[in-house]
């Protein structure tokens, strides 16, 4: 059976409310690339310089990070090469085949939430501003809650306007416990508070907020370190996750983000946010390509249990999927 | 690797055709390929780049580029001034209405900024325009989105508007203006949610408050760092509503900010306004020149030769002038001038914008440490005066003493005392040249001359 036969029977047959979110989240832009590259297929007879260049423009404009484009067109062009494939017919199989295979090599990693049993697990949040860090937590903590997990929220945003009321409504909403202090405050010293009062209630997970900083900005990364530092010190082994927010409609930047963050704080996962809207984040495409961070959440909407486990292989059918019918009609 | 920057690519390209002295079509192709791929890797929008493309390639095959003896950089010439063209005049005007409030609506995706740039702006009215705006808090959705605003208010000491987030936003928007009126606040900023641009019901919403305030102003609030994205959302937003300016957000990242080109080509709306940071005076003019040198990966220079002239104080500096060309500086000046590249933010920063900094080996990726800088201070002033006039006499004992006053090594003194004395000899040649060099004047272009 080929891996797309494979791919589409392991779907079809998680028919729940879930997976069809999932999909419909992606539709917009699973419409629009894929019809696009049958468009082109149809459209150029022959593989040319011309083919290629439009080809290279559609998966730009899914926002795959430029150096991985360029990496697959070259790929394509050697695998067209070697086959001697002419007609352009015959070459988008090898296109969904080279895609895929981006997300397949990555798979091996692993993309769950690395919870500890029977231990407090501490997951700490970072990002540049106004991603969905804070909304990312109240949701998670939403999910934990439901699963019977006692969860604990440190407002470790002291900095922006309104920061700490915003995950109070959160944990309000959620009914979960937000450990704070005053706005402007040190936000290792929150987290210090948070570690130990989540000890001392027994909690089996802390999630922790940070304020949303741009990644050029030294002084506020180093800050980061620190508050990563304090949990480290207060609790061996911890934090168990420290999870990336990205928005999805960030373009080439966002490789720039991971690899910052990633060096700054060690980066265990993405959480991909606002995939409700038309742009579908193409660039963790690239993230996964040179940097090994799996994507482990996906955000899509403002609501509570707008929060899903990233499925890689969902998330290519989605985005394929036109491609993958294709090949095997 | 990506974001190289046009300059360098094309240098590249024009090093291979060099020995030819002039280019032929063949070879403008060429750098249009490099045109095309510097302003993709820069997130602008593709259709955008082919258009673009197309109009440089003409220009270049004409005339210009092809008489040229220096076809590299007449390229990066005829590309900067197409692109400056394209972002549009600068224009930062605001409306004010005939008969007052001027109403400005801000509207956008959840996230880029709507909220602190209402903040900024209403800071900006009543610094520059001496008015009294007041802030409308109409997000009933986000979590705290009201105390947000709140708190900025309070920050600014600016009233703001709220009926909780039980209230439709059209009433409070309504409400708003009939106590703008009562309040005589000459300006109301309505500060909406963050919505999807495919959000039907949202639309419809921002649609209903557009129809009862007859805004004067529809600014759209964009994040630099958008991708591809960014004409669906600006072309949404812009049929929908009817924009009249545009405001880029977080400009102070690192993004190459591709997409001002990409919203600017499809509503053909002006950005007004680029937000540079979190604090309520980070807000500034939009420069389109400059911001094609940013796309284009060639520095910042401006906004660094602005910035420097803001912060240095220009009676000190010609102090300062003066005591270099009489070589009467003393390390108190020294900590004095230290004191005023400070002032023009983290040092590694102001390296970034400097163009082909990132070329210059060590510099790549320097990060100043500012620890270092406050060590030298220590040190410094934990001299005597007659220590800092004359550092000659800073004897062995002497050293022993400031090394502890000042809690550092008394090999970072020798260190500093050295680089003192370099610094000295270089002024006096640097004066020396500045002084022939006066009658050139003019800067220099930001990027190498091939
Ligand atoms: N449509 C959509 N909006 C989101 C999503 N996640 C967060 N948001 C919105 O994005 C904005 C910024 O989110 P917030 O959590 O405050 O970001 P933070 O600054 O990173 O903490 C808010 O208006 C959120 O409601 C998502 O998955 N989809
Ligand atoms: N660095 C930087 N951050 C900004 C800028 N403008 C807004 N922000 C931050 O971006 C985040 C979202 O801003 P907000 O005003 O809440 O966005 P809104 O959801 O559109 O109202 C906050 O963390 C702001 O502090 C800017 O120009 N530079
Ligand atoms: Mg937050
Ligand atoms: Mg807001």
């Amino acid at each position: 059976m080929s891996f797309f036969k494979k791919l589409k029977e392991k779907i079809t047959k998680q028919t729940d409310t879930v997976t069809e979110k999932f999909k419909e989240g992606l539709t917009k832009t699973r419409d629009n690339f894929s019809s696009k590259v049958n468009e082109l297929v149809a459209r150029y007879r022959k593989v040319d310089e011309e083919f290629f260049e439009e080809l290279e423009e559609i998966l730009i404009q899914a926002d795959v990070g430029f150096d991985t484009v360029m990496q697959l067109i070259d790929e394509l062009k050697m695998e067209v090469k070697r086959k001697n494939i002419q007609d352009s017919k015959d070459i988008q199989s090898v296109i969904s085949e080279k895609l895929v295979e981006i997300y397949r090599e990555a798979d091996e990693t692993s993309t769950e939430i690395n919870i500890q049993e029977n231990a407090l697990t501490v997951i700490l949040f970072v990002g540049v501003n106004g991603v969905g860090k804070t909304t990312t937590i109240g949701k998670l903590a939403h999910k934990y809650k439901s699963e019977g997990k006692t969860v604990l929220l440190a407002a470790g945003d002291t900095f922006r306007a309104g920061a700490i009321e915003q995950l109070e409504v959160w944990g309000d909403r959620v009914g979960v416990e937000v450990i704070k202090q005053a706005a402007g405050s040190d936000p290792a010293a929150v987290m210090f508070d948070a570690v130990h009062s989540a000890k001392a209630r027994n909690a089996d997970i802390l999630l922790c907020d940070t304020a949303g900083r741009l990644q050029n900005k030294v002084n506020l990364m180093k800050e980061l370190e620190k508050v990563k530092k304090v949990i480290e010190r207060e609790v061996p082994g911890a934090p168990h996750e420290v999870l990336l927010v990205l928005d999805a409609t960030t373009g080439q930047n966002a490789l720039i983000q991971a690899k910052t963050f990633k060096e700054a704080t060690n980066v265990s996962g993405i959480v991909l946010s606002k995939l409700d809207g038309t742009a579908k984040g193409g660039i963790v495409l690239a993230i996964r390509n040179e940097l090994k961070i799996p994507v482990k959440l996906v955000g899509l909407g403002e609501k509570m249990d707008d929060l899903q486990e990233f499925d890689a292989e969902k998330y290519v059918y989605g985005l394929f999927s036109e491609l993958i019918d294709q090949e095997e009609a | 690797m990506a974001f190289e920057g046009l300059a360098d690519r094309l240098q590249n390209t024009i090093n291979k055709i060099r020995g030819k002295g002039k280019v032929n079509e063949a070879d403008v192709k060429e750098m249009m390929r490099e045109v095309r791929l510097a302003l993709l890797e820069a997130d602008v929008n593709f259709k955008v780049v082919k258009d673009f493309v197309k109009k440089v390639s003409e220009r270049a095959v004409g005339q210009e580029v092809l008489k040229s003896l220096t076809p590299g950089q007449q390229i990066v010439k005829v590309v900067q001034e197409e692109l400056t063209e394209l972002m549009g005049g600068e224009n930062s005007k605001i409306a004010s209405a005939h008969r007052p409030p001027t109403v400005i609506m801000m509207v956008g995706l959840q996230g880029a900024g709507k909220t602190t740039t209402s903040g900024k702006l209403a800071n900006l009215i009543r610094k520059k325009y001496n008015r009294n705006p007041l802030l409308v808090a109409a997000d009933i959705y986000r979590p705290a989105a009201i105390k947000q605003l709140e708190t900025l208010g309070k920050q600014l000491n600016m009233p703001v508007f709220s009926l909780g987030d039980q209230v439709s936003p059209v009433e409070i928007a309504k409400q708003a203006i009939i106590k703008a009126k009562e309040d005589h606040n000459d300006y109301v900023l309505i500060d909406t949610a963050g919505r999807l641009h495919v959000d039907e019901n949202l639309m419809d919403e921002l649609k209903n408050i557009k129809e009862l305030t007859k805004p004067d102003e529809i600014f759209l609030v964009v994040d630099a760092m958008t991708g591809q994205d960014a004409v669906n959302v600006a072309q949404s937003f812009n049929e929908q509503l009817g924009l009249t300016g545009v405001v880029l957000t977080k400009l102070d990242g690192d993004t190459r900010g591709g997409a001002a080109l990409s919203i600017r080509a499809v509503t053909n709306t002006p950005i007004k306004f680029v937000g540079l940071g979190e604090k309520m005076d980070a807000i500034e003019p939009f420069h389109p020149e400059r911001m094609a040198s940013r796309i284009l990966g060639m520095g910042d220079v401006l906004t660094l030769i602005e910035k420097a002239q803001a912060s240095v104080d220009e009676e000190k500096a010609k102090d300062l002038e003066q005591k270099m060309r009489t070589a009467s500086f003393t390390l108190d000046d020294f900590l004095e001038q230290l004191g005023q590249v400070r002032k023009l933010g983290p040092l590694d920063e102001i390296l970034k914008m400097m163009p082909g900094a990132n070329k210059i080996k060590g510099l790549n990726n320097v990060q100043v440490d500012e620890k270092q800088i406050a060590h030298v201070e220590a040190i410094i002033q934990s001299m005597t005066k007659a220590e800092k006039i004359h550092p000659e006499i800073i004897n062995g004992n002497r050293k022993k003493r400031i090394a502890k006053g000042s809690g550092r090594s008394v090999t970072e003194i020798n260190r500093l005392l050295k680089q003192f004395e370099d610094m000295k000899k270089m002024m006096k040649q640097m004066t020396g040249m500045q002084q022939k060099g006066k009658k050139k004047g003019g800067f220099k272009l930001p990027f190498k001359p091939f």
